[in-house]
C-alpha cells in the first residue's frame, strides 16, 4: 500500500507462494509501514478499538452458543449463562462491559481526531469510514442491549423504535416493519439477534477499508504537519506495536476492573426484571454512551424535531471536513480552536449528564421556581438546551468562522525540527533517528 | 481484437458497419431498465419478509368481559402485543371530561368521539403514549387520567393529551359491543 516493498522471500516456498498470494509480503509491508516517528498515546487507540472489536466478537460467538433469541427463552438463557454456564458469568460481563470499553476508546479516537485536525484533506475518507464505523457500533450496541429482554431492553427498544415512527407518512409503516407486528415482540427480538451477530463483521470489513484509507496518506500527527522525509518516520513495528501494545495493556487494566469488581456498574438494575410489556419501568434510560445524544432528543420540544435534531447531531460530523476552514492541522497551534474545543468535549459530558435525568430535575434544588417558556430555569431541559446549541454551533458557527479570523501559532517546517523557543533546552542527539538506537 | 476487422473512427470508438448507435443506445437501456426491475422485484420479497407474519395478523382481536372492571377501575389487556385500557368512568370523571371539550386541546377531540354512543362510562384506549410508546400511568397526573413515566405526557379523562411532549391523544383500538358486559377489540 505505501508504494514500495522491502520484502524479499528468502526460501523456495516463499517465492514460490509471493508469485501466487503475496501475504507474507502484505504482512511485511503492513509492519514496515513509515509512521510519524512523534505519535503521542492518543494515537494508540485505534490499537485499542481494533483489540474491543476482537474481544466483543470472540464472547459474542460464544454467547451465542448458549443464548436463544425467544421472547419466551431469552431473559432465561442469559440467566443460565450467568449461573450454569462454565465461566459464563465471565464472557457475558466481558461482553456487556466490553460495549462500553468499545465506546470509551471511539470516543476518545474521535476527540483526538478532531483536536489534531485528523479529518481534514488528505484524510477525509478515513474519517467517513470512521463516522460509518461510529454508525455500526451504535446500531449494533442498540441491538444487543435488547438480547437480555429485560425491562430496560424491551422499553429501550420500544422508545427507540417509536422514534423512528415519527416521521411524517411513512413512520408507522417503517415501525411495524422493523417490529414484524403491532409491538416490540418475538419477531423483533429474533431479528435483532440476526442483525445483531451480523453487523460487527460488517464493521470489520469497514475497519479495513478504514485501515486502507489510513495508509494512502499515511498517519497524521501531534503537530499536524506533513511527513517531509524518512528521518520524520519510524517503520511501524517494533516502535508502534510496542506503543500500542503498551497501551492496550493500561486498558485491559481498566476492564478488568469494571469487569471483576463492578461488572453491573454501567449497566441497569431494572434490566434484570424480565420484560413486561405492560408495565414501563419508571424511568428509562439508555447506555451512558448514548446519554448525550438521548438529551438532545428530549431538548426539543417537538417530537419530529427532536429526532432530527438527534440524527442531525450525528450528520454533523460527516460534514466537519467541509465545514473547517483552517488549514492548520493541530489545534497545539491552534491557540483559541483548543479552548472552544475543550469547551466542546465539555459541553458532550454535560450533555450526557442532562441525558441521564429527568428533564424536569433541577440541577441546582433551592434555585428552582423560576419558569421560562415551558420548562423551569433551573431544570436539566435548560441545561441541554445550552449546550445542545453549543454543540451545533461548535460544528456550524464556530469551526467556520475561527478558521478564518483566527492567527494561528508559528509552525515547524517539519516534524524533526520542531518550534523551539528555547533550543537549549532539547537534550543533544534528541532529534537523531531514532531507528538507530535498537 | 487484432484478428477482427474494426476500423476506428478519429475520436478512437470503434465503429463497425451496420452498427446504429441509436439502436445500441435504446437495447442498452433496455437491459438496463429490465435489470433494475428484476433486482425491485427480487429484493421485494427480502423486504417484505420483515412485516408482520400471517399468524401474528390472525391474532387481531380478542373478546373481553367488562363485568370484571369495577366503578373507578381500569384492567389492562393485552391486544396485539400493546396493553388496552378498560376504563370503568364515575359519573365525576365523564364530567371532568366533558367539561374540557372546549379547553385549550393539543388534539382536539369532545368526550362524546372518545366512547361509543350511549356508553360513557366505558373508555376503551391503546395505552400506549402517542410520544415514544411507554404505558401511561392510571390515575396519576394534574387531570387525574394517566402520566406517562418516561418524559411527563399527561392524559385526562378521556384519554386527551393535555401536558407534555405527546402530540396525539392515546389512541382508540377498533371495538364494538358484542352485548352490554361484552366487548371485541380489533
Amino acid at each position: 500500500m505505501s508504494g514500495h516493498s522491502t520484502y524479499e522471500p528468502k526460501t523456495a516456498i516463499e517465492r514460490w507462494l509471493d508469485t501466487r498470494l503475496p501475504i507474507v509480503r502484505f504482512g511485511v509491508d503492513l509492519m514496515d509501514f513509515p509512521t510519524p516517528k512523534n505519535l503521542n498515546y492518543w494515537w494508540t487507540f485505534g490499537g485499542i478499538l481494533a483489540f474491543c472489536l476482537v474481544v466483543q466478537i470472540v464472547t459474542g460467538v460464544i454467547l451465542a452458543m448458549h443464548y436463544t433469541a425467544t421472547a419466551d427463552g431469552a431473559f432465561n438463557s442469559v440467566e443460565h449463562i450467568m449461573r450454569d454456564v462454565n465461566y459464563g458469568w465471565l464472557i457475558r460481563f466481558i461482553h456487556a462491559n466490553g460495549a462500553s470499553m468499545f465506546f470509551l476508546a471511539v470516543y476518545v479516537h474521535m476527540f483526538r481526531g478532531i483536536y489534531y485536525g485528523s479529518y481534514k484533506a488528505p484524510r477525509e475518507v478515513l474519517w467517513l469510514l470512521g463516522v460509518i464505523i461510529y454508525l455500526l457500533m451504535m446500531a449494533t450496541a442498540f441491538m444487543g442491549y435488547v438480547l437480555p429482554w429485560g425491562q430496560m431492553s424491551f422499553w429501550g427498544a420500544t422508545v427507540i423504535t417509536n422514534i423512528i415512527g415519527s416521521l411524517p407518512v411513512v413512520g408507522p409503516s417503517i415501525t411495524t416493519w422493523l417490529w414484524g407486528g403491532f409491538a416490540v415482540g418475538d419477531p423483533t427480538l429474533n431479528r435483532f439477534f440476526s442483525l445483531h451477530y451480523l453487523l460487527p463483521f460488517m464493521i470489520a470489513g469497514v475497519v479495513v477499508l478504514h485501515i486502507w484509507a489510513l495508509h494512502v496518506p499515511g498517519n497524521n500527527n501531534p503537530t499536524g504537519v506533513n511527513v517531509k522525509s524518512k528521518a520524520d518516520t519510524v517503520p511501524f513495528h517494533p516502535y508502534y506495536t510496542v506503543k500500542d501494545g503498551f497501551g492496550i495493556a493500561v486498558f485491559v487494566l481498566l476492564f478488568a476492573t469494571f469487569v471483576f469488581f463492578n461488572p453491573d456498574g454501567m449497566g441497569h438494575p431494572d434490566n434484570y426484571t424480565p420484560a413486561n410489556p405492560l408495565v414501563t419501568p419508571s424511568h428509562i434510560v439508555p447506555e451512558w454512551y448514548f446519554l448525550p445524544f438521548y438529551a438532545m432528543l428530549r431538548a426539543v420540544p417537538n417530537k419530529l424535531m427532536g429526532v432530527l435534531t438527534m440524527f442531525g447531531s450525528i450528520g454533523m460530523l460527516f460534514i466537519l471536513p467541509w465545514l473547517d476552514t483552517s488549514r492548520v492541522r493541530s489545534m497545539r497551534y491552534r491557540p483559541q480552536a483548543k479552548w472552544f474545543f475543550a469547551v466542546f468535549v465539555v459541553a458532550c459530558l454535560i450533555l450526557g449528564v442532562c441525558g441521564g435525568h429527568e428533564p424536569d430535575d433541577l440541577w441546582l434544588p433551592s434555585a428552582g421556581g423560576f419558569t421560562l417558556w415551558d420548562s423551569d430555569l433551573f431544570s436539566y431541559t435548560w441545561v441541554a438546551r445550552v449546550f445542545a446549541l453549543y454543540y451545533f454551533a461548535y460544528f456550524l458557527v464556530i469551526t467556520p468562522l475561527l478558521g478564518l479570523l483566527e492567527q494561528p501559532l508559528p509552525m515547524p517546517e517539519s516534524i524533526s525540527t520542531p518550534v523551539l523557543s528555547h533550543p537549549a533546552t532539547v537534550p543533544a542527539g534528541a532529534a537523531a533517528s531514532p531507528e538507530k538506537k535498537g | 481484437m487484432a484478428d477482427t476487422a474494426v476500423t476506428t473512427n478519429p475520436g478512437g470508438a470503434p465503429v463497425s458497419p451496420g452498427d446504429d448507435p441509436s439502436r445500441r443506445d435504446f437495447i442498452n437501456i433496455a437491459a438496463a431498465v429490465a435489470a433494475v426491475g428484476g433486482v425491485a422485484a427480487v429484493a421485494w420479497p427480502f423486504i417484505d419478509q420483515m412485516n408482520p407474519s400471517s399468524d401474528t395478523l390472525a391474532l387481531a382481536s380478542i373478546e373481553f368481559d367488562l363485568s370484571k372492571v369495577q366503578l373507578g377501575q381500569q384492567v389492562v389487556v393485552k391486544w396485539r402485543g400493546k396493553p388496552v385500557f378498560v376504563r370503568y368512568r364515575t359519573p365525576k370523571e365523564i364530567a371532568e371530561a366533558v367539561h374540557d371539550d372546549h379547553a385549550d386541546l393539543r388534539d382536539p377531540a369532545t368526550d362524546a368521539e372518545r366512547h361509543k354512543p350511549g356508553k360513557p362510562q366505558w373508555l376503551i384506549l391503546i395505552g400506549v403514549c402517542t410520544h415514544l410508546g411507554c404505558v401511561p400511568t392510571f390515575g396519576q397526573g394534574d387531570y387525574g387520567g394517566w402520566f406517562c413515566p418516561c418524559h411527563g405526557s399527561v392524559y385526562d379523562t378521556a384519554g386527551r393529551i393535555r401536558k407534555g411532549p405527546a402530540p396525539k391523544n392515546l389512541y382508540l383500538p377498533d371495538y364494538s359491543f358484542l352485548s352490554d358486559t361484552k366487548v371485541k377489540i380489533g
